[in-house]
């Protein structure tokens, strides 16, 4: 075997020519000028409206991080727009391509879309939800003014972005991977994917990644160093356990993810033969590398949802968790557990009984831990005052969805099962049962039950409640057809059919992933409609729903400082704690509050390393190497930024308390 | 970390006490520990397995050796977190080792000889 010769590159623009642009595509033209007008108007009316200066000064160069927190939400919900639009093309192209018919989408193509839509639902819609809300929960609920490293926190989010934005341009710049969402090799390999769509994919994600690692690593710090006094590890908030969990998780398995996408980089640049089918290489040491990452990934995202469910549950039951001490310990054994399973992401590869049982027993041992939480909630509610609020529907319909999810999740763990459902539709319906019916349904309850609280405005019930029955009902409609074509044997990815029997199952699915689409649409108008009503909607009281831990015990939203004093801790739900002992708001005696001081180093560095991402994709190696050295260069030259703090005067202070001391008169 | 400013009214960090002696201590077991591997593959005084085997195990002790005198871990450092997470990260790494070894040679055994290019016809 000799290595294929890489293609001759240009100097300047390596292999980056007017080619690339995908001109021969009439539906990326069309989606480019949707994109390009939209942008323009944007752009436009920023100017227009002189906003420039404002969301440079209050938003992009910020540390605070209840407003990294929101940019994070924003980034997740614009990738959510752009995956929901990959799923619905994917719906319509199966739904349609029967009896000879080729569908709307060409094989190219519908490769990207399916594993676009994969790569960004995990790494770009999920993530950035998960930690924007730790971001902004976790240091309120544990009575902190900000996370522990500020500056990084700002990084950590442009890291992310910057990854985001790599991967969107390859929309229209190039191509994306056509491998699907885990890429693996051979097929991801430089001999099967010679052009750029697998590199695009490697650095969007090394870029994120770092993003990522960061920000875990910054809550963990935030987590056990900055609690307020008295709050030892078990009164801390099921919430904050469960992150610091999802944290550990991230630190502790990201690396893997780095290091294998690294190998892969190096068989594609530079001629090694890691995962290469000759000289040595094993593509199934890929397989096996990236799910020791890929499993603990999936804890990483449900976590943070179960700690939510939690809060949710008690506060709108108006009790205390049932079973703390049994929830935090089941969600330790799930961080530990989530470590030995990885192996049933590849069952058929050829390990052989003794290995395949052994991870099939402890696939089915992580249940256990997970069916305690859903006890541990179901008696938090039993004999509870239940308040079905939005977040609580959310909360409820999450753990009917989600025991359907686990079961058939269970039922995967069979290796013989798992034989004949691997790699089916099957497969796609129970990780979209579990990832919908967890995840986003537990985001949506997150994003109802703390928007108050982020914006001081509660969300408007009429259209979130259209949303809510559009989402729970598209849902079903859109996966149990998947389960049962499935069940029939068919295999995900497919672009054309063959029996025309399966059609009507595929009509079905695009229907729900329809509804789904008019829930998405209601929850657009939900927020719309709260913000023109926002002073209907207001909450001067900061705990519009006498809530228990300690977030609620700040105004909506908190001042940039969060506490004026450091709260004392003496119970586990430390607000209800409060208010049942008619604590006193101190109205005196405030001091000066040490702050960080925003920075444009975040936005600028990883500036830097998205056009070092875009010219490693296209080989242009001039601007790899100064893009490089500018990374490094800024950086040093930050560490000479003495300016990195200020003080917000105690007189600032005692007029903002004043302020809310009127505030909450005016409530009374 | 205890000169961040916003740990201010947490519970301050004990910060890990380094001296010279430590330091010297450490980059002469770190010479040592790298030099004798090095002499072993250049002398060959033993079998192959056996040097493998060696520098695999002063490998190890070097990692313990950099942990002590040079990130001065000790179970009381950071208050015990250093020690916690040690422990986490070497339970994580063990899995990820022995699994992947365990795993990977299964698959080996269980897959087709592979095919010599040179001997087909």
């Amino acid at each position: 075997m000799t290595p294929t010769p890489l293609p001759a590159t240009d100097p300047i623009f390596g292999k980056l020519s007017l080619a690339a642009l995908p001109l021969h595509e009439p539906i990326l033209i069309v989606t480019f000028l949707g994109v390009a007008v939209g942008g323009l108007v944007v752009l436009g009316l920023i100017t227009r409206y002189r906003l420039w200066g404002y969301l440079w000064k209050e938003w992009f160069t910020t540390v605070d991080h209840k407003r990294i927190g929101i940019m994070y939400m924003i980034l997740g919900l614009i990738m959510f727009l752009r995956g929901f639009a990959d799923a619905i093309m994917m719906r319509l192209q199966q739904a349609m391509a029967f009896g000879g018919s080729e569908g709307y989408l060409p094989a190219h193509h519908y490769d990207q879309v399916f594993t676009a839509h994969g790569v960004i639902m995990i790494f770009f819609v999920a993530m950035p939800f998960i930690t924007g809300l730790m971001n902004y929960i976790v240091p309120l609920q544990i009575g902190a003014r900000d996370v522990s490293f500020p500056f990084l926190n700002n990084f950590s989010f442009w890291m992310t972005a910057a990854g985001a934005a790599l991967t969107m341009i390859s929309l229209f710049v190039g191509e994306y991977a056509q491998t699907g969402w885990l890429a693996y090799p051979p097929l991801s390999g430089i001999a099967y994917s010679p052009n750029v769509g697998v590199d695009y994919y490697i650095w969007g994600l090394q870029i994120a990644g770092v993003g990522t690692t960061l920000s875990g690593i910054n809550l963990i710090v935030t987590i056990l160093k900055l609690r307020a006094p008295g709050m030892g590890l078990m009164k801390m908030p099921v919430f904050t356990w469960t992150s610091l969990c999802s944290n550990i998780l991230i630190v502790a398995s990201f690396p893997i993810l780095t290091a294998t996408l690294a190998l892969l980089s190096l068989d594609r640049y530079a001629g090694t033969n890691f995962f290469t089918n000759d000289l040595g290489g094993s593509p199934m040491m890929y397989v096996n590398l990236i799910w020791i990452w890929g499993h603990p990934e999936v804890y990483i995202l449900i976590l943070p949802l179960f700690g939510v469910f939690s809060e949710v549950t008690s506060t709108f039951s108006g009790k205390k968790l049932f079973g703390y001490t049994s929830m935090v310990y089941a969600t330790v054994c799930i961080t530990i557990l989530s470590y030995l399973v990885w192996l049933h992401h590849f069952f058929t590869m050829g390990s052989g009984a003794s290995v395949n049982s052994f991870f099939g027993i402890t696939t089915m041992v992580i249940s256990i831990p997970t069916g305690a939480k859903l006890f541990n909630w179901l008696f938090t509610m039993y004999r509870g005052r239940i308040r079905f609020e939005l977040p609580m529907m959310w909360t409820i319909a999450f753990m009917l969805t989600f025991v359907v999810g686990g079961m058939t999740g269970v039922l995967l763990a069979v290796p013989p099962a798992d034989f004949v459902l691997h790699n089916s539709l099957f497969l796609i319906a129970h990780f979209h049962n579990v990832i919908i019916g967890g995840v986003l349904f537990g985001l949506f309850a997150a994003i109802n039950y703390w928007w108050p609280k982020a914006f001081g405005f509660k969300l408007d019930v009429v259209w979130g409640k259209i949303s809510f029955w559009c989402w729970v009902v598209g849902f079903w409609l859109a996966f149990m057809p998947l389960y049962i074509l499935g069940l029939m044997g068919v295999t995900r990815r497919m672009r054309v059919f063959d029996d025309p029997s399966l059609q009507i199952w595929f009509v079905i699915a695009a229907i729900g992933a329809g509804v789904i689409a008019c829930g998405i649409a209601a929850m657009l108008i939900q927020f719309g409609v709260s913000i023109w009503k926002r002073k209907e909607l207001a909450d001067e009281s900061g705990d519009p729903w006498h809530g228990r831990t300690l977030e609620w015990a700040t105004s909506s939203p908190p001042p940039d400082y969060n506490f004026a004093f450091t709260p004392v801790i003496h119970n586990l739900d430390a607000w209800y704690d409060m208010k049942t002992r008619g604590h006193e708001r101190p109205v005196d005696g405030f001091r000066d509050i040490h702050m960080p001081s925003n920075t444009g180093t975040g936005i600028i560095l990883a500036g830097f390393c998205l056009a070092m991402g875009f010219a490693l994709v296209w080989h242009i190696w001039w601007l790899v190497i100064a893009s490089f050295a500018a990374t490094i260069a800024y950086a040093i030259f930050h560490t000479f930024n003495y300016k990195r703090d200020f003080d917000i005067p105690a007189a600032t202070v005692a007029a903002v308390e004043a302020a809310r001391t009127r505030q909450l008169a005016a409530g009374a | 970390m205890s000169a961040d400013p916003y740990a201010v009214g947490h519970d301050e960090i004990e910060l890990p006490h380094a001296s010279m002696r430590d330091y010297v201590i450490g980059f002469v077991l770190s010479v040592i520990l790298t030099a004798v591997p090095f002499w072993l593959v250049m002398e060959r005084p033993f079998s192959e397995g056996a040097t493998a085997a060696i520098i695999m195990a002063f490998a190890a002790v070097q990692i313990v050796v950099h942990m002590i005198f040079f990130l001065h871990m000790s179970p009381k450092a950071e208050g015990g977190w250093s020690i916690t997470s040690l422990t986490f990260t070497i339970i994580v790494v063990v899995i990820m080792l022995a699994g992947s070894l365990w795993v990977m040679h299964h698959l080996n055994t269980n897959m087709m000889p592979p095919h010599d290019v040179s001997q087909l016809p």
